[in-house]
């Protein structure tokens, strides 16, 4: 039975059997491939998604659990009149991502972040901030963050 | 579209390579069919990595891959300099993979670099070519210093050269009286002027120049500027495709499960279960893996652990990581070095009755890549045609593989080049399994196939840098300075090409002794210089201690005055505040390494906590690479570099038991998070004359040594064996 959902503002109904994780029901059902396959087990972030405005690794998580959800991708963030979430603009101007692989989910991780906390503290960036990078451009992700948030960089 | 003679540029360049090397390298054909495939209507071809399009627009065709170095932005910056393009109105594509975009100029660097070969091309750089030609691109650190100063300006140079011609021609003036800039001929006298993309089809007609001469840096407007990279903004709004997102009408999705142990074969396998599982299609078993068909990946993941095949262990059940060191241990002390290398004679300095002799071992384990994007590659086979999808270092070995994997001929195969989520050395084709396993099950299906291995699959069977271990062993005379220098390292490849001995001293060994496992070592981000790294500089650290010396003093005394590794090092210690006393606690660690043509040096700030937890404060870090192309994106790449390194260093390590990887997902194979990243890596750039360097891989070898340096300073314990997560515990001061 197909599951009813909201994604990107548009509603969606999928079709995938109800324990394909939500990942790969919109990458391949949808076609959204901005959510990343990285670990297939909640250890890396590079699937991360907003479910109803907060963040869900959505690797692990079931379609079954997105029935009547609100569900944001990167490819949802810009607004409707096309402009990049300011969130997106800092990354650019820290010119953040180099493979670029994991940036979807770092950016869909910050977005929360901020809207939970509005100016994290260094600290609070360091606790929120999980996802894995591997070609290390974590400094520049904590300098995006705080030019997001009109922080002074240290 | 018109094609002429305008193919023996690189002609030159192919030549003094196929002169050294004996390979002969792309004919004015090949050339002419790549163009073929890259020009449109209204597009003028200068070379194949160049067009001008009627509307201004400048497109760079990179040869070589960017995996998230940022070379093609780089590589953009150096023709555009030298064509004086208007920098808003410059694209860059990914080459695609055919022979006359072949990459001759990296070939012809490394020769040039290795000089005064003769007509007989050592083993050993022929395998360091090929190593270092598909990475770093950036960072393999090729891609900048040979494409892009041989191939790019020279390209960029010569198509402005004969731009400037057809100018002169149109305008009726001498060259001599006409200016570029912006993508726009102007001859100021009279007031007139022309737009590139007006003259340029008429100008690739003439006849391109054989040594176009090129800037000099003070003339530089895009060379040496943080120019922003043009990739970024699809990296940011999810519109990047990767190769694990193609998706093709009538697409099947495959995961695979490979032998345990390598070189494993798969003995049987019940198919039912799999098949039995909804959305399954196709079960297909390969010498030494299974994999599953589905509509989509996770029925084939699902399909697949419904599975229990039986694998052979291909006599390996006796591997083990704690004996792979013993056994390494066993062959050096039995004396017979595969390699050797040095100056002097070691033996007398150590048998000198006043010197004071110092002995260490060390050892590193397997360290595995880690990409963030797991292989992924798709592959369609109909009426005898292999189409191929996938993100790799080098496209035309792609094509080869797959091609002889599907027993087809390359000429029936195509590839489409994508972008990477990270390689870091792990996507050179040869140590590629799934390319042949790709096309051969694209052989035995009906539908476009993409093939995705999850991340176990990606974590145990990896092409590894080596676990290597290695004793050295140095004299120390009464005048408190090193005599005699032996490294005995244990590996399989020789690394005698890659590592300099930058320290002045008056004998020095280096023995090779070979030894193999039935792992595929395969180059890591800076290849062999990260073990060599760690080796020399934990060691000179030891000297410096044992001589009584501060090590910043004991290394400077021992580099050439007035060289450039002496340069580096000043600066490092007086950026880090080297003579400063550190916070309670904390202790700095000193390294600096050459590798790539580049110098790099770096000070680690580390403290141990009372549990025993290793915390890193700081890194600083200074860079001698010659010139810089894009001061933000060297920092990032040195940024980077150091980061990986960090965590190489602390936590990670592959192990085998019973021949088969331990290791299965980031849960045991720990990448370092932000939180442990620390707060400041300052980056330091030196201008030097010297020829340029590489930026992808010299960050990398210095942080290791220099974090267990910096853990002896504030420990006094000293850390031989990597990773130093479980040693660290014992360690707390
Ligand atoms: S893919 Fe979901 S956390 Fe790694
Ligand atoms: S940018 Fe490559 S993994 Fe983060």
């Amino acid at each position: 039975m197909p599951v009813a959902a909201t994604v990107n503002g548009q509603a969606v109904a999928f079709e995938s059997e109800t324990d394909t994780p939500l990942l790969w029901a919109l990458r391949e059902e949808l076609g959204l491939t901005g959510a990343k396959f990285g670990c297939g087990v909640s250890a890396c972030g590079a699937c991360t998604i907003h479910v109803d405005g907060r963040t869900v690794r959505s690797c692990v998580f079931p379609v079954s659990q997105a029935a009547g959800k609100t569900i944001t991708t990167i490819e949802g963030l810009k607004s409707n009149e096309g402009e990049l979430h300011p969130v997106q603009q800092a990354w650019i101007e820290a010119q953040v991502p180099q493979c670029g692989y994991c940036q979807s989910g770092q950016i869909m991780a910050a977005v929360d972040l901020i809207a939970r906390l509005g100016k994290p503290t260094p600290a609070q960036i360091d606790e929120a901030m999980t996802n894995i990078c591997r070609c290390g451009t974590y400094p520049r992700i904590r300098a995006a963050i705080l030019r997001a948030t009109d922080q002074a960089a240290e | 579209m018109k094609i002429k003679r305008r193919y023996f540029l690189l002609g030159a360049v192919a030549v003094a390579g196929a002169g050294v090397f004996g390979v002969k390298w792309a004919d004015g054909d090949a050339q002419r069919r790549a163009m073929a495939t890259t020009i449109g209507d209204g597009e003028a071809g200068f070379t194949p990595w160049l067009k001008i399009a009627s509307d201004d627009v400048v497109t760079i065709y990179s040869p070589t891959i960017d995996f998230g170095q940022g070379s093609h932005t780089a590589l953009a910056q150096m023709a555009a300099e030298e064509l004086d393009a208007d920098w808003t109105k410059v694209r860059v594509e990914q080459a695609p993979a055919l022979p006359g975009f072949a990459n001759a100029a990296i070939i012809q660097g490394f020769a040039n670099e290795a000089g005064g070969l003769g007509d007989k091309i050592p083993k050993s750089l022929l395998s360091l070519v090929a190593r270092s030609m598909p990475m770093q691109l950036t960072g393999g650190s090729s891609s900048i210093r040979y494409v892009g100063q041989i191939l790019m300006r020279k390209t960029g140079a010569a198509a402005r050269y004969v731009l400037l011609e057809e100018a002169a021609a149109q305008l009726n003036a001498p060259v001599s009286e006409l200016t570029t800039a912006d993508n726009i001929v102007t001859h100021a006298a009279s007031g007139r002027s022309l737009r590139y993309g007006e003259i340029a089809a008429a100008a690739a007609e003439r006849s391109l120049p054989n040594t176009p001469t090129l800037k000099e840096p003070a003339a530089y407007r895009l060379i040496g500027q943080p120019v922003a990279r043009l990739d970024i903004p699809s990296k940011v709004d999810g519109s990047a495709q990767y190769g694990i997102d193609v998706s093709l009408p009538g697409m099947r999705v495959a995961t695979i499960m490979m032998a345990p142990v390598r070189e494993g074969r798969l003995e049987s396998v019940d198919e039912q279960p799999a098949l039995a599982v909804p959305g399954v299609e196709k079960v297909v078993q390969q010498d030494d893996a299974v994999i599953v068909v589905a509509r989509g990946y996770w029925q084939a993941l699902k399909g697949l652990r419904s599975l229990s095949p039986r694998f052979s262990d291909a006599g390996h059940a006796a591997l083990n990581s704690p004996a792979i060191y013993e056994a390494q241990d066993q062959l050096r002390e039995a004396g017979n070095a595969t390699n050797s290398a040095g100056s002097g004679d070691v033996d007398v300095h150590f048998d000198a009755p006043d010197a004071q002799i110092v002995e260490a071992q060390y050892r590193v384990p397997f360290v595995h890549h880690a990409m963030m994007e797991p292989f992924a590659m798709t592959a369609h086979h109909q009426d005898g045609k292999l189409e191929i999808w996938v993100g790799m270092q080098d496209p035309l070995s792609v094509r080869k593989i797959a091609a002889e994997a599907a027993g087809l001929s390359p000429d029936d195969v195509t590839v489409h080049p994508l972008i990477m989520g990270g390689g870091f050395g792990r996507r050179f084709p040869q140590s590629c399994q799934i390319i042949a396993q790709s096309a051969r099950l694209a052989m035995e299906c009906p539908w476009p196939v993409k093939l995705i291995w999850s991340r176990e699959e990606e974590v145990r069977h990896g092409a590894y840098r080596c676990q290597s271990s290695a004793h050295l062993k140095a004299a120390i005379g009464a005048d408190g300075a090193i005599a005699a220098w032996r490294t005995d390292y244990v590996q399989r490849d020789n690394a005698e090409m890659e590592c300099p001995f930058n320290y002045a001293v008056p004998a020095t060994s280096r023995r090779h002794f070979t030894y193999t496992t039935n792992q595929d070592d395969g180059p890591l981000r800076s290849v062999n210089s990260t073990q060599m790294g760690f080796y020399n500089e934990s060691f000179i650290d030891e000297l410096a201690h044992a001589a009584g010396q501060d090590p910043y003093a004991f290394r400077r005394a021992h580099l050439a005055d007035g060289s450039r590794h002496q340069r580096v090092l000043d600066e490092l210690a007086r950026r880090s505040g080297w003579q400063s006393t550190p916070a309670p606690g904390v202790g700095r660690g000193m390294a600096l390494v050459e590798s790539f043509g580049t110098i790099v040096g770096q000070v680690v700030e580390a403290s141990v906590d009372e549990g025993g937890q290793p915390h890193v404060h700081k890194v600083t870090a200074v860079v001698d690479c010659g010139s810089v192309v894009n001061p933000l994106n060297a920092e990032a790449q040195i940024q980077g570099g150091i980061i990986m390194s960090l965590s190489i260093a602390l936590g990670e390590e592959i192990t085998l038991e019973n021949g088969a990887v331990v290791q299965s997902n980031f849960g045991d194979y720990p990448i370092l998070k932000l939180a442990d990243t620390p707060p400041l890596i300052d980056v330091h750039f030196l201008q030097s004359d010297a020829a340029m360097g590489g930026l992808g891989e010299p960050g990398v070898p210095p942080a290791a040594p220099a974090l267990a340096n910096a853990i002896f300073a504030a420990t006094g314990k000293r850390i031989r064996t990597l990773p130093i997560r479980d040693q660290a515990r014992a360690l707390e001061a």
